[in-house]
C-alpha cells in the first residue's frame, strides 16, 4: 500500500528517485536544494538503493559525469539550483541534442547580485532555451508525482530527452507536507527499466557528440525541435497512466473556476495554491476569475493553453522573473506570441511578481486583477509591471 | 529555388547526431586541406617514430626500410611533425597551384 506521510518535500523526492531506482547520482550541493542529493546520498551509503553517488567538485563536473552515466546506459539523476544550474550551463545544452534522458530536480531561486537564497524563477529561465523538457510543480505531492513521470517520459524510446522538474525553492524543497509515497511495485510497473537505444559501449562503439559542420547544424537543430515537440504526446499519454495507476491526473495547462471566467491569472509554481484561494475570495464577492497553470514549460502546450484560457478577456500573466531590459516577463512573451493577431483573442497583461523570495500574497493577486481590470479599460505604458515595489 | 548545401537531412539525420559506424574517419580526406607538404631527409632521419606519434591525422606509416612517410590523402600540412623531428630531418615545402 502506498504511504501517506507527513514528510518534508525534498526528502519525498529523494524518496521517488530512490522508487525510480536511479542509477547514478552525480550531484552537488546548493540552498535550498541540498536536503535532496543530502538524503539521496544517505540513502546510497545505508545501501538502500544500489546506486554511484557521485560527490563532484562542481555543478559543471556533476551535469558532465551524467552526460557520461547516461551515454553508458545507467539510469541517471541529478539535482540543482540558482548560481549551481548556471555553473552547469554550459554541459546542460549537451544532454537534449545527444538525447541523453537525465532527470534533474531544480529547486528554483533567484540568481545573485545581490545574494538571494531565496525563491524565484530566474534560475531555470536563464536556461530555458537549454533544450531540457521542463515542469513545473505546485505542491509537495506533485513534486514527488513529476519526479517519478520524469523518468518515465525522459526514458522512453520516442522522447529521450532530458527532463527538469522545477519545484519552488522553500515554499516547496523545506516545507513538511503530507505526501503520499507510492508502493515500489507500483512504480515498477510505471517505470520500465532503463534500455537506451544507444549507448557507449567498447563491444558496438558508436561516437556521440561528433563536430557538426555548417552542412550539418541546422539539420541537427531542426531534428532537436521536432523531438521535444513530438515528446507532448508521450508527456500527456504518461500523465494519464500515471492517473490510472496511481490516481493523480495532471495535466500540460490546468484550470481553476475558468468557467465564465472574464478575468483569468496565469501561474507556474507553487503560487498557484494561493492564486486559487484568492480566485474563490474574489469569486465570492462576485468577481468573474478563474486561473489557469501552466504545468508544462517546455514544449511549451500552445493548443492546450488557447483551449484553457481562449475565451477569457483578460489574462493577468505573473512572472517571477525580471528580465532587465526586456519588453516583459518570458511567460508573459510567450503568450503575447501565442495569441498574437488570434481574432477575439484575450488581452494579455504582463506583472512581474515574488522576486528573490517576496510572498505573493492573496491580496497582491487582488491587486493584480484589479490592475488589469484597469489596463483593459487604458492601455497602460509598459509591456509589464512589477508588483509589490517600493519606490521611497 | 536556393541552393541548399545541407549534407544531410533533418528527418534523415542520425539519432542524437551520433556517428553510428567506427573508424569512418578514414573517409575523411584531410590531405586537401594542405599548404604545405613534410619531406623526409633520410640522411638525417634515424627512424625514431616521433612524426608517426606526433601526427594528428596518423598520416606517417613505415616502409620496409623503416623510414616514416606521411600519406598525402591525409596529410594536412600542420608541420607538427617537422616541429617534434628531433633530428630536424623534416622540411615543410610549399604545395604549388
Ligand atoms: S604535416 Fe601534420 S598532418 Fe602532415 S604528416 Fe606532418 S603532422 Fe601529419
Ligand atoms: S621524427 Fe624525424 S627522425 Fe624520427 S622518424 Fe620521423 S623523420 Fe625520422
Amino acid at each position: 500500500m502506498a504511504r501517506r506521510v507527513g514528510v518534508e518535500v525534498s526528502i519525498a523526492i529523494a524518496e521517488a528517485v530512490k522508487l525510480a531506482k536511479a542509477e547514478v547520482i552525480p550531484a552537488y550541493p546548493i540552498t535550498p536544494q541540498t536536503h535532496i542529493v543530502e538524503h539521496l546520498s544517505e540513502i546510497v551509503a545505508n545501501g538502500e538503493l544500489d546506486a554511484e553517488f557521485i560527490p563532484v567538485e562542481s555543478e559543471h563536473a556533476a551535469m558532465s559525469a551524467c552526460c557520461g552515466s547516461s551515454a553508458a546506459g545507467a539510469r541517471t539523476f541529478t539535482s540543482s539550483s540558482s548560481q549551481g544550474l548556471s555553473l552547469m550551463s554550459e554541459v546542460l545544452y549537451i544532454p537534449p541534442a545527444m538525447r541523453l534522458p537525465i532527470v534533474n530536480v531544480v529547486a528554483n531561486r533567484a540568481m545573485s547580485a545581490p545574494i538571494s537564497i531565496w525563491n524565484d524563477h530566474q534560475d531555470i529561465m536563464v536556461q530555458r532555451d537549454t533544450g531540457w523538457i521542463q515542469t513545473f510543480a505546485e505542491n509537495g505531492q506533485e513534486a514527488v508525482d513529476l519526479t517519478l513521470h520524469a523518468f518515465r517520459v525522459a526514458e522512453d524510446r520516442r522522447v529521450s530527452l532530458p527532463i527538469i522538474v522545477n519545484i519552488d525553492g522553500f515554499t516547496l524543497s523545506h516545507v513538511i507536507e503530507p505526501i503520499e509515497l507510492p508502493d515500489q511495485e507500483a512504480v515498477d510497473a510505471y517505470i520500465p527499466p532503463f534500455k537506451p537505444r544507444y549507448k557507449l559501449d567498447p563491444r558496438k562503439p558508436i561516437s556521440m557528440g561528433p563536430v557538426g559542420i555548417p552542412e550539418v547544424y541546422t539539420e541537427a537543430k531542426v531534428a532537436q525541435d521536432n523531438i521535444i515537440k513530438n515528446s507532448k504526446k508521450v508527456i500527456v499519454k504518461a500523465w494519464k497512466e500515471f492517473a490510472e495507476q496511481f490516481g493523480r491526473e495532471y495535466n500540460p495547462v490546468e484550470t481553476y473556476r475558468t468557467d465564465d471566467a472574464e478575468i483569468m491569472l496565469v501561474t507556474m509554481g507553487s503560487i498557484s495554491e494561493t492564486a486559487m484561494t484568492a480566485v474563490d475570495k474574489m469569486r465570492d464577492a462576485g468577481q468573474k476569475v478563474g486561473l489557469v497553470r501552466i504545468r508544462l514549460w517546455r514544449p511549451f502546450p500552445g493548443p492546450e493553453f488557447r483551449k484553457a484560457a481562449g475565451k477569457a478577456k483578460v489574462l493577468a500573466v505573473i512572472d517571477r522573473t525580471l528580465p532587465p531590459g526586456a519588453l516583459c516577463g518570458p511567460v508573459g512573451a510567450e503568450l503575447r506570441s501565442l495569441f498574437y493577431k488570434i481574432p477575439g483573442s484575450p488581452k494579455i497583461f504582463s506583472f512581474v511578481a515574488g522576486l528573490g523570495g517576496r510572498d505573493v500574497t492573496v491580496a497582491r493577486f487582488e491587486e493584480i486583477v484589479e490592475k488589469a481590470k484597469k489596463y483593459a479599460k487604458k492601455r497602460p505604458k509598459e509591456l509589464y509591471e512589477v508588483i509589490g515595489v517600493r519606490e521611497k | 529555388m536556393a541552393v541548399n548545401d545541407a549534407i544531410v537531412g533533418w528527418k534523415t539525420i542520425t539519432w542524437g547526431c551520433h556517428v553510428l559506424e567506427p573508424g569512418n574517419s578514414a573517409e575523411f580526406r584531410t590531405g586537401d586541406w594542405r599548404s604545405q607538404r613534410p619531406v623526409v631527409d633520410k640522411e638525417k632521419c634515424i627512424k625514431c617514430g616521433m612524426c608517426w606519434i606526433f601526427c594528428p591525422d596518423m598520416a606517417y606509416s613505415q616502409d620496409d626500410e623503416g623510414y616514416y612517410e606521411a600519406d598525402m590523402e591525409y596529410c594536412k600540412g600542420c608541420g607538427i611533425c617537422a616541429h617534434e623531428c628531433p633530428k630536424d630531418a623534416i622540411t615543410m615545402v610549399a604545395e604549388e597551384g
